[in-house]
């Protein structure tokens, strides 16, 4: 505890001045190198697998990590990207921070699109990259690029240690921050003569309160009364939730409320798996290609109760024609949400694991099965239209939508589901089971190619009893193909379901539709994404027929080990139903 | 209706925050007409005060988004009846020219400049007031051969925050669960974080 006042920070050669003047013994204290301390800290978070990448600046850490894999498992990717997804991955089955080690320079530049899209979803990770020794800084170093201004707009916090004296406060805060709240991605960034540095650490406390800082607002009883008031008088009420209730964990608390109140419930893609999939309130998916019923019948509920969900334009369309006629319950555990899209009647700050169980108590029990109904028979238009054709196809060519009922069928809604960006995800999200929290695993707000592959992969470290069945378009799957290798060499069981159709599907979607079919690079000529999985060593085959459709799906889930399979679907197959962009809910295209 | 806004940010001091609050601004394009840093009356606590033109629906938005900051402790906003500020300017005119034109000096009177340096060859004016005072004389003095002017960002005391302090106090104070940190690293912050 010697040393407290503010010192610059040192080059290598005092960190030997350093050590050469040890502090006066005390039991609990000893002296260790920052890189060390770091190694503490994680084990004292209760970290046990960390992705990540060496590198130049952050060599210190690596070297101490040598000695500690008995505890702390390192997962080598191939690209820094992956490591991102891979903790994102991790973090969203396990309920974990996610954590990532990067050097410096590209090394951290290549965290930026993981972070963002940590970010927008909100997810817990803490990303430690190695930079430059301090005296370097700010002079064109080597590897050296401006880390902190760099991801200022990507994480939730972000703090650059000079000095070892400083790390275990940061390490300590940093995983605060990142788990508490509404979670999210956060940046510590060590200067390499902070990590050579020795210095005093004293047994690892964890932070519990920041000075500035509230993660949670404190619950306001008159808000859980108005909400409840409004619930009450509702003839047409209609729950929409979304991740929030699954980063608060009140699944149960959640289900309590939606059986009490009788009321129909919608999910957005990031909260699908909060409700199981065929609970009888469940009424769908929201948002551009969600389900009919859900986006007509936003536009004529009385009194629409939002949970955890932040009305993203992919699930409001057009605001101006969104649910004008309703009045808004809104709860949130970030109180920037309420009131930045749409406009609530009440807003009810906090966190729904504390708010919905009062809510819960104060609202009567009710019965609006007449209401649900109106959803149902939504849906029997959709089916015949949209879903039955998608699912149970005529013609000869394989359709998305029958991969995921047959993968159904066989998973029985048991396996998580992680999914990358485009008509794939959209088609496996809509049709997909989920019968239990934490199943589906996507990039939602950022829309992240590439996003599958490494998250799937951290998905399996986070919940190894698990099937992990990844479904990526061919466009994304080669944008981290890379992480192919991690597969391979830590042997890690994830199954690789390519959704082949040749095409950047969603965007010549887009073309067809709103460009008169101007097909504007989207074509892709792919590679034998077979034979390039054998180069890894993994298991795969290429189907194209109906009738080999199941039976390679259940040898893809039965295979001991990580297994591709790609399928080939038609090509010029839409998602449907479609929001148009610039159009309101109500204006959804069932063709 | 878009008018001016005086934003008052209470904030830790860490490094990299300006940049994270200024970012708020930049993201939404949004034009910052001044803004100004300082000690606040709590101990480590300190002042932003951001001047932005724009609508009261949008500055809500933006508060709550500067507030998300974990840094933050507070924001507010407020229109110019709500406050009371001053910006400061100074004004280095030739001093040969203020000894031989009267009119000149009585520029200076009107305004209520104090001069802060004199030299044989300038004279240093300062001024403080609001915007329309401090442009005015920089409109009147520019032909008598003003040889350099610069203002300072807006400083504002909120009208009615004679409770403020008491609030800052207790929401310092509040924090859910009540667990106070035996972090003793956390507890000695200022020693700690500084760089």
């Amino acid at each position: 505890m010697q040393n407290k006042s503010p010192q610059p920070a040192r080059d290598v050669s005092q960190i030997v001045d350093n050590s050469a003047h040890p502090s006066p013994a005390t039991p609990d204290i000893q002296q260790l190198t920052g890189a060390e301390i770091i190694m503490k800290c994680l084990i004292a978070e209760g970290v046990k697998t960390i992705f990540g990448y060496p590198g130049g600046a952050i060599m210190p850490i690596y070297d101490h990590l040598y000695d500690y894999q008995d505890q702390l498992q390192h997962i080598l990717v191939r690209h820094e990207q992956g490591a991102t997804h891979a903790a994102q991955g991790f973090a969203r089955a396990s309920g974990q921070v996610g954590v990532v080690f990067a050097t410096s320079g590209p090394g951290a530049t290549n965290l930026v699109t993981g972070l963002a899209d940590a970010m927008i979803d909100s997810t817990p990770m803490v990303c430690i990259t190695g930079q430059v020794f301090a005296h370097l800084l700010g002079t064109d170093a080597f590897q050296e690029i401006d880390v902190m201004n760099i991801t200022t707009p990507v994480t939730k916090w972000n703090c650059q240690v000079t000095d070892a004296r400083e790390l275990q406060a940061a390490m300590a805060k940093a995983f605060y921050i990142a788990r508490t709240g509404r979670p999210g991605p956060v940046l510590i960034d060590v200067t390499k003569n902070a990590q050579l540095q020795l210095t005093d650490f004293t047994p690892y406390e964890p932070c519990r309160r920041l000075r500035s800082y509230r993660p949670k607002p404190i619950v306001r009883p008159e808000f859980i009364e108005q909400a409840a008031e409004l619930i009450n008088a509702a003839e047409r009420p209609f729950i929409i939730w979304g991740q929030g209730v699954l980063l608060g964990r009140a699944e149960s608390e959640f289900k309590d409320f939606v059986e009490k109140s009788g009321i129909p419930a919608a999910w957005t893609i990031l909260g699908v798996s909060a409700l199981p999939t065929d609970h009888p309130q469940n009424v769908g998916m929201l948002g551009m290609h969600g389900n009919y019923g859900p986006n007509v019948l936003t536009n004529q509920c009385d009194v629409l109760i939002a949970i955890g969900m932040r009305f993203d334009d992919r699930v409001t369309g057009r605001l101006d024609k969104y649910a004008k006629q309703a009045k808004i319950v809104h709860l949130d555990i970030d109180p920037s949400e309420i009131d930045k899209n749409v406009k609530a009647t009440v807003g009810v700050w906090g966190d729904c694991k504390e708010t919905l169980p009062l809510l819960t108590q104060m609202i009567e029990k009710r019965d609006h099965s007449a209401w649900i109904e109106r959803f149902h028979d939504c849906m029997q238009e959709e089916i015949a239209t949209v879903i039955q054709p998608e699912l149970h196809p005529e013609g000869p060519v394989l359709s998305m939508g029958e991969v995921i009922r047959n993968l159904n069928e066989l998973t029985q809604g048991e396996a998580i589901i992680v999914t990358d960006v485009g008509q794939h995800q959209m088609v496996a999200i809509r049709y997909a089971q989920f019968n239990q929290p934490n199943s589906n695993i996507t990039s939602g707000g950022l829309g992240t190619m590439g996003f599958a592959l490494p998250a799937a992969i951290g998905a399996k470290y986070g919940a190894p009893d698990r099937t992990v069945v990844a479904v990526i378009g061919d466009g994304g799957f080669q944008m981290t193909i890379q992480e192919l290798a991690v597969i391979m060499q830590e042997k890690v069981n994830v199954k690789i379901l390519i959704l082949n159709n040749n095409y950047l599907g969603m965007v010549r979607q887009w073309q067809e539709l709103f460009h008169e079919r101007r097909y504007s690079f989207v074509d892709m000529q792919n590679p034998d994404f077979v034979a390039i999985a054998k180069g890894y060593s993994i298991e795969g085959q290429t189907i194209t027929e109906r009738q080999d459709l199941k039976p390679a799906l259940d040898a893809m889930l039965k295979h001991n080990g990580a297994y591709l399979l790609n399928i080939m679907v038609g090509k010029e197959n839409n998602v449907f139903p479609m929001v148009p962009q610039g159009c309101g809910v109500a204006e959804i295209r069932l063709k | 209706m878009k008018q001016e806004y005086t934003i008052t940010i209470y904030t830790e001091n860490q490094v990299g925050l300006l940049a994270r609050i200024a970012m708020i601004f930049t993201r939404r394009k949004i034009n910052i007409e001044s803004m100004n840093s300082s000690p606040s009356e709590v101990e480590d606590i300190f002042r932003f005060t951001i001047v932005v033109h724009e609508t009261e629906e949008l500055l809500r938005k933006l508060v709550r988004q500067i507030e998300k900051q974990v840094e933050v402790l507070k924001a507010y906003f407020n229109t110019n009846d709500e406050i009371v500020w001053q910006e400061l300017a100074l004004y280095k005119v030739p001093t040969d020219i203020i000894a031989e034109k009267v009119v000149v000096e009585r520029l200076l009177r009107t305004y209520g400049a104090r001069a802060v340096l004199i030299r044989n060859d300038y004279t240093v004016f300062e001024v403080s007031g609001h915007r329309e005072e401090t442009d005015k004389l920089l409109e009147v003095l520019e032909p008598f051969g003003l040889i350099e002017f610069v203002r300072s960002a807006r400083v504002a005391i909120i009208k009615g925050s004679h409770d403020f302090h008491e609030r800052l106090r207790e929401f310092e104070a509040a924090e859910p669960g009540e667990s106070v940190s035996t972090n003793a690293f956390l507890d000695q912050q200022e020693a700690v974080f500084s760089m």
